[in-house]
């Protein structure tokens, strides 16, 4: 789970690791009360969604006056905002953030992440901020200086030291870096993070240390022990069909091909849509519901995809284990009386009582149902019904 | 022969009288694995399944002997059942339970290797040495005999790929089910050489998954170290960047962890990739018949 630049910078502020002053508002007025509230002759309005790249899509400006703080934010709200990180439908402002102007002096990255091969938490730290740390991972890797901080012994002072003389720090810079990091370190593993960027952090003219920008992101298994954190979501950044998956405990992804998939497995679903691209197709979505696939969440599945209106056909191939195949079959076709299924629905059940669910789905005799007999089968018909070929 | 586990194996299992313990523990005794009792605390005296119960996992090894525990508890106390099982001596613990925070995960892993237990998942299938012993939530008839080791970080596409591979007329050594999450126990390239090393296994089929690194340090370890014939299939070529596919592990970050650049990786160090799942069973048959 995500969260926005404001709660971050809540949750900082929390730890102690410093931030500037501001405040969040969901109108022009509202903005302008934040504004003169923070006092001083300049503001920054930042708009608040889910993306980086803000900034080159026009969702953080300068204001010098009270007047324009309003007016940008209204300029703001309601705007739909493009980044590399929206995709090409972007995403709609529905609040913006006020903060006070600060006085940036340079500009660094700092973030954290879990690293899977080390197993441990990494802190990476760069000279180039405010660029994308991809790129920067991409073009010039050694300008990334990392360190895994092994969890048993926690932050200590050496691992501060690292990535600040990596950074070329000053002496009288070390020991507000080593703090901020310090702090930084306990917010992601007291919060169950799996994700912080501070891009920039930015050094003021007085020497300060301050996160201009925070990124959060959480591990959603440890979202249990933390109903602060996630009375943070926000929905309005998430798919809706993603979101009504969830709620079934189903999980969709949408796509954009014509080809909808039905699978049990996570691994099975990715295989399912590669196999459906394998034999010229693109698959619509990735769906997988669950080792067990009764007919509940087989309805709920249909309705899942048929959401999608590019859908021209639907793949169902479910691999049934302890759970047998010829019970998935009679889930199947009651979930089509639950479900109008108005295009061709290829079914492909293998595994316990694959021949008796065959025979089901034959003596059925519903057109829109037509059975594969392996995977390969499946694939190539439900590609061919998408092209209106079967 | 095997990998890890056989006929002999001594299984314990944790959350032994719970829901989707007692379901599964029924399958595995049916299936012929020797599970000698479970793990409940506070309903330690009691029998169940016709085995005894215990408060503890120090108990249950002491009173049973069993090596091997297969963990089914709650995700909010999977790490302390797993570290339970790594204190009181357990040689291999199997972590079926989906939703183990990663923190806890890191935690427990750590303590394990410290006290040497290998550890397979959480999130995961589990174990199953073909027509002798079955440690996890697997469909048991679709592991045929024969001589193919399977490592695998999906379930269902485990079975599919079993499957595939018996209509072959071919079967099963060992089955692994590693789990998909960030953090996981036993992985690629601890398992390859377990099957380089069984003599009963000619063959070994890998499937992989966008997300992590695993399957590159693999393709690096098989190129030195394994002679045995290898083929891999890696799930999630079509997968979008940055989107969790179901899987908490199975996420394209940064760029890094695509399919593409797992399977370049894995062909380079002489892997037989296949591009399509349906192709795996016949692979394998073709590798074995050179």
């Amino acid at each position: 789970m995500n969260i926005h630049e404001y709660q971050a910078k809540e949750i900082f502020r929390s730890y102690g690791v410093p931030v500037p002053r501001g405040g969040v508002a969901f109108s022009g007025p509202e903005a302008r009360k934040v504004a003169e509230e923070l006092g001083g002759d300049l503001w920054v309005v930042k708009a608040q969604i889910h993306a980086g790249g803000r900034g080159k899509a026009g969702g953080v400006k300068l204001a010098r006056s009270l007047d324009e703080v309003e007016k940008i934010a209204e300029e703001m709200l309601g705007m739909t905002l493009v980044t590399h990180q929206t995709g090409p439908e972007g995403k709609k402002v529905e609040k913006v953030y006020i903060e006070e102007g600060a006085d940036i002096q340079k500009e660094y990255y700092l973030g954290m992440v879990l690293d899977r091969s080390s197993e441990m938490p990494v802190m990476m730290a760069s000279t180039e901020g405010g660029m994308e740390i991809e790129e920067v991972a991409a073009k010039t890797p050694e300008k990334i200086i990392k360190v895994a901080i092994d969890p048993t012994i926690g932050f200590q002072g050496f691992h501060g030291r690292k990535l600040a003389f990596g950074l070329g720090l000053a002496k009288e810079e070390m020991k507000p870096f080593i703090q901020f990091a310090q702090a930084l370190y306990k917010v992601y593993m007291d919060k169950d993070a799996n994700l912080i960027e501070i891009n920039p952090l930015i050094k003021t003219g007085s020497g300060e240390f301050l996160a201009l920008d925070a990124k959060m992101g959480f591990d959603d298994n440890a979202l249990f022990r933390h109903p602060d954190i996630a009375e943070m979501r926000d929905l309005s950044e998430e798919d809706p069909i993603e979101v009504e998956a969830a709620k079934y405990g189903l999980s969709y992804v949408n796509l954009d091909g014509n080809v909808g998939c039905m699978v049990n497995g996570a691994g099975l679903a990715m295989a399912t849509m590669d196999i459906i691209k394998h034999e010229g197709g693109e698959p619509a979505n990735f769906l997988d519901v669950g080792g067990g696939a009764n007919p509940e969440t087989v309805a709920k599945g249909f309705e899942l995809i048929l959401q999608d209106e590019n859908v021209k056909s639907i793949f169902v191939n479910i691999f049934g284990g302890i759970v047998r195949c010829d019970r998935i079959a009679n889930g199947i076709l009651q979930a089509t009386q639950q479900v109008e299924v108005s295009v061709p629905v290829i079914v492909r059940l293998d595994g316990t009582n694959a021949d008796e669910a065959a025979e089901i789905l034959k003596n059925a005799n519903i057109k829109n149902i037509i059975p594969a007999t392996d995977l390969a089968d499946g694939a190539k018909k439900a590609v061919a019904a998408a092209k209106g070929e079967l | 022969m095997s990998i890890l586990v056989n006929k002999d194996t001594k299984v314990i299992v944790q959350g032994f009288t719970g829901k989707e313990g007692t379901f599964h523990s029924q399958q595995c005794i049916e299936y012929g694995t020797q599970i000698v009792g479970g793990v409940t605390p506070g309903k330690g005296g009691q029998t169940h399944l016709d085995r005894p119960v215990f408060n503890t996992v120090q108990e249950a090894v002491d009173a049973t002997g069993a090596t091997v525990s297969m963990i089914f508890v709650p995700p909010a106390f999977t790490a302390d059942a797993v570290m339970e099982a790594a204190d009181a001596g357990i040689e291999l613990a199997v972590i079926i339970t989906e939703g183990a925070p990663v923190k806890d995960m890191m935690y427990a892993k750590m303590y394990a290797t410290k006290k040497g237990m290998k550890t397979i998942g959480p999130n995961c299938p589990g174990i199953i040495t073909a027509e002798e012993c079955k440690i996890g939530i697997m469909p048991g008839f679709i592991f045929k005999k024969g001589n193919v080791g399977l490592i695998s970080k999906s379930g269902t596409l485990t079975y599919e790929a079993s499957n595939q591979v018996v209509k072959e007329g071919l079967g099963i050594t060992t089955a692994v089910g590693i789990g998909g999450d960030p953090i996981i126990g036993l992985s690629y390239k601890q398992l390859l050489p377990l099957f380089e090393a069984d003599p009963e296994t000619e063959a070994i089929v890998m499937i992989g998954e966008i997300g992590g690194t695993l399957e590159i340090e693999a393709a690096e370890f098989i190129k030195e170290n394994i002679t045995k014939p290898v083929v891999a299939f890696i799930a999630g070529q079509t997968a979008p960047k940055g989107k969790r596919m179901g899987h908490a592990g199975a996420i394209i970050s940064g760029g890094q962890g695509t399919a593409q650049e797992k399977m370049e990786a894995l062909a380079a160090a002489g892997v037989h990739v296949v591009k399509s799942p349906a192709d795996i069973g016949k692979t394998v048959a073709k590798a074995l018949n050179k």
